[in-house]
């Protein structure tokens, strides 16, 4: 972990006043929880002093306190939830609260009676049983995955989780693709696979084989259980850095080929319409994106003082290596603290510490990967590409903290 | 045309460079060998070429009573009304401020219309369409669209060679594409 220049001279000269400044976050914080308590205590209030009676018995299957109530927000179509990003820690998404995005709802699957089967330029076309895939030597990666169409609804989102919460991390266990293709023995002439998955929709995406024999991976895990029916139980694929779709969930069949096969999902949709008519077409890979998750859309700040901004930063192509924070709205940047551990093609979470004076102020947070790759502006990224595309949509978010504490998207 | 960026490019080709050909035959002794049958009946991804195909046929006199009592409900009278995907018209309008993206403006290949109505249509009955009805919703779709004649019968081997007008409107990927003012 490495603490900036920044941080550590704000700690020095804020040193005296943050302790005093702590009792204002605890209130600021202190006041949501206690909004939410008076709604859940319409049901059952809890106990004044919980010491005073044995509380409840074990449990096969632990569920969060009754009193937190942080949920994804489904789309009005039912086909996509957002993960609640203004409430979560670390960088880890509970399962719980990955977001969804399914083209024809989550279908309900026996394990018992599941099966993939991997053929077409293939020595020995095979099917395998969950059982028999969970035999195959594994390994567990922590990854984010992103729509590629998230926050393309930026424009009047009013928090986070509206704006951006199509993009989650997990930690995913499973066989690597390039194994069981090797077992299965490829041939000559392959360069693509077909993927396909057993919802009513049959979602099928073309993968270059090169892509398939690097990091994919055949994954049943997530977060340590087996994965949730909304992110493919029991099994998907999961292609590192590139766009969500490409990861089919609900696999059931791999056919290798020596060509894409257009399918519907990589022509009519997932490219990007550009002035001059043409279309781009197989843009894979999510580019470098960072928010801030507090303060953020919606949020109150209770009075001016000490705030800790907290937020999140990835790239498909690698690992962050530099988050950058401002205070005034873009004309001044600090490096922000990124908190260990920093993986590749994952959540990196950054902290800046800030006084706020309680005057107006636009924050913004701005990452830079590995490869130097950063964000741009909004109005950047219209000139490079017109007004008709909405994938791979990475600006930099601002939002706007009135006199008053409160916060509002400001998308600029 | 680029299919994904030079620097994913060197990194896998430098994985398959490292791929061992050795490795390419049963390590693990794990599941069985595919039967025909069974991948027969999966095998239903159609590609540009349309070599997937299943025998069958089917026109657009056949194809526009299909399409009223399963698809023009979500799709429209004439695939022009909505309320889902406006399926035709737009031609010419790619590169105008209010660009159509229909089958006939937007679709490159007319493999992936039989793809996608065999395979997901219609939405709340995915899979209760036979091959000849799926080859005639397809050419009803192609010929209001103006790309086949009316008395056009679509089959395995006509199918593969309609040329699509925007068969040519898809290019690569060139990020990144922007320039900081």
């Amino acid at each position: 972990m490495t603490q900036s220049p920044n941080r550590r001279r704000f700690l020095k000269s804020s040193a005296g006043v943050s302790a005093a400044l702590a009792a204002g976050v605890g209130a600021g914080r202190a006041q949501s929880t206690a909004q939410s308590t008076a709604q859940s205590t319409n049901d059952k209030p809890a106990p004044d002093d919980p010491t005073q009676a044995p509380g409840s018995p074990a449990r096969a299957y632990g569920e969060r306190s009754r009193f937190e109530k942080t949920g994804r927000a489904p789309s009005s179509q039912g086909t996509s939830s957002g993960a609640p990003l203004q409430d979560l820690n670390g960088i880890i998404t509970p399962s719980s609260l990955h977001f969804e995005r399914h083209h024809s709802g989550v279908p309900d699957i026996d394990p018992r009676r599941h099966r993939l089967m991997i053929h077409g330029l293939v020595d020995r076309p095979l099917v395998l049983s969950m059982d028999e895939l969970k035999r195959f030597p594994s390994v567990s990666r922590i990854h984010v995955m992103e729509c590629s169409g998230n926050g393309f609804r930026n424009k009047g989102a009013k928090t986070a989780q509206d704006a951006h919460g199509l993009v989650s991390c997990s930690e995913w266990t499973g066989v690597p693709l390039a194994l069981l293709l090797r077992e299965a023995g490829v041939q000559p002439g392959a360069s693509w696979i077909v993927a396909e998955g057993s919802d009513a929709a049959k979602m099928t995406r073309s993968v270059p084989l090169a892509k398939a024999m690097n990091d994919v991976l055949l994954a049943y895990g997530q977060n340590g259980e087996a994965i949730r029916p909304e992110q493919g139980y029991p099994l998907r694929l999961f292609v590192p850095g590139w766009e969500g779709n490409i990861s089919i969930k609900w696999l059931r069949r791999i056919k290798v080929v020596d060509q894409p096969y257009m399918t519907r999902e990589e022509t009519s949709k997932y490219t990007d319409l550009m002035p001059d008519g043409k279309a781009r077409q197989f843009t894979f890979e999510m580019d470098p994106k960072s928010l801030i998750t507090y303060p953020s859309g919606g949020q109150k700040l209770a009075n001016p003082g000490f705030y800790e901004i907290s937020g999140l930063a990835w790239s498909g192509r690698g690992a962050i290596k530099k988050v950058e924070v401002s205070v005034d709205g873009g004309r001044t940047w600090k490096d922000a603290q990124l908190q260990s551990p920093v993986l590749p093609i994952a959540f990196t979470r950054f902290r800046f510490g800030w006084k706020w004076d309680g005057s107006e102020v636009v924050l913004q947070s701005r990452c830079t990967d590995e490869h130097g790759d950063t964000q741009p502006v909004l109005a950047d990224l219209v000139k490079a590409r017109g007004d008709h595309w909405s994938y791979h949509f990475n600006p930099i978010q601002s939002w706007k903290i009135s006199a008053d504490g409160s916060v509002q998207n400001a998308l600029v | 045309m680029r299919w994904f960026s030079a620097r994913s490019l060197g990194l896998v080709l430098g994985a398959s460079l490292a791929w061992p050909l050795a490795a390419q035959s049963p390590t693990y002794g794990l599941g069985r060998t595919a039967r025909p049958d069974e991948i027969k009946a999966w095998d239903f991804a159609i590609g540009p070429d349309g070599k997937e195909l299943p025998p069958g046929s089917g026109s657009a006199a056949e194809g526009a009573r299909i399409y009223a009592a399963s698809c023009a409900g979500c799709h429209g009278k004439t695939g022009q009304e909505g309320p889902n995907d406006v399926l035709v018209g737009g031609q010419g309008t790619l590169n105008t401020n209010k660009p159509v993206k229909t089958v006939g403006s937007y679709w490159p290949y007319a493999t992936t219309v039989w793809d996608y109505i065999n395979r997901a249509m219609p939405f709340n009955k995915p899979g209760s369409l036979t091959a000849n009805q799926v080859y005639a919703v397809t050419a009803y779709l192609l010929s209001l669209n103006g790309i086949i004649k009316e008395d056009a019968v679509m089959n395995a081997q006509s199918l593969p060679q309609v040329k699509m007008p925007n068969r040519n409107g898809f290019i690569g990927d060139p990020r990144p594409d922007w320039k900081s003012r």
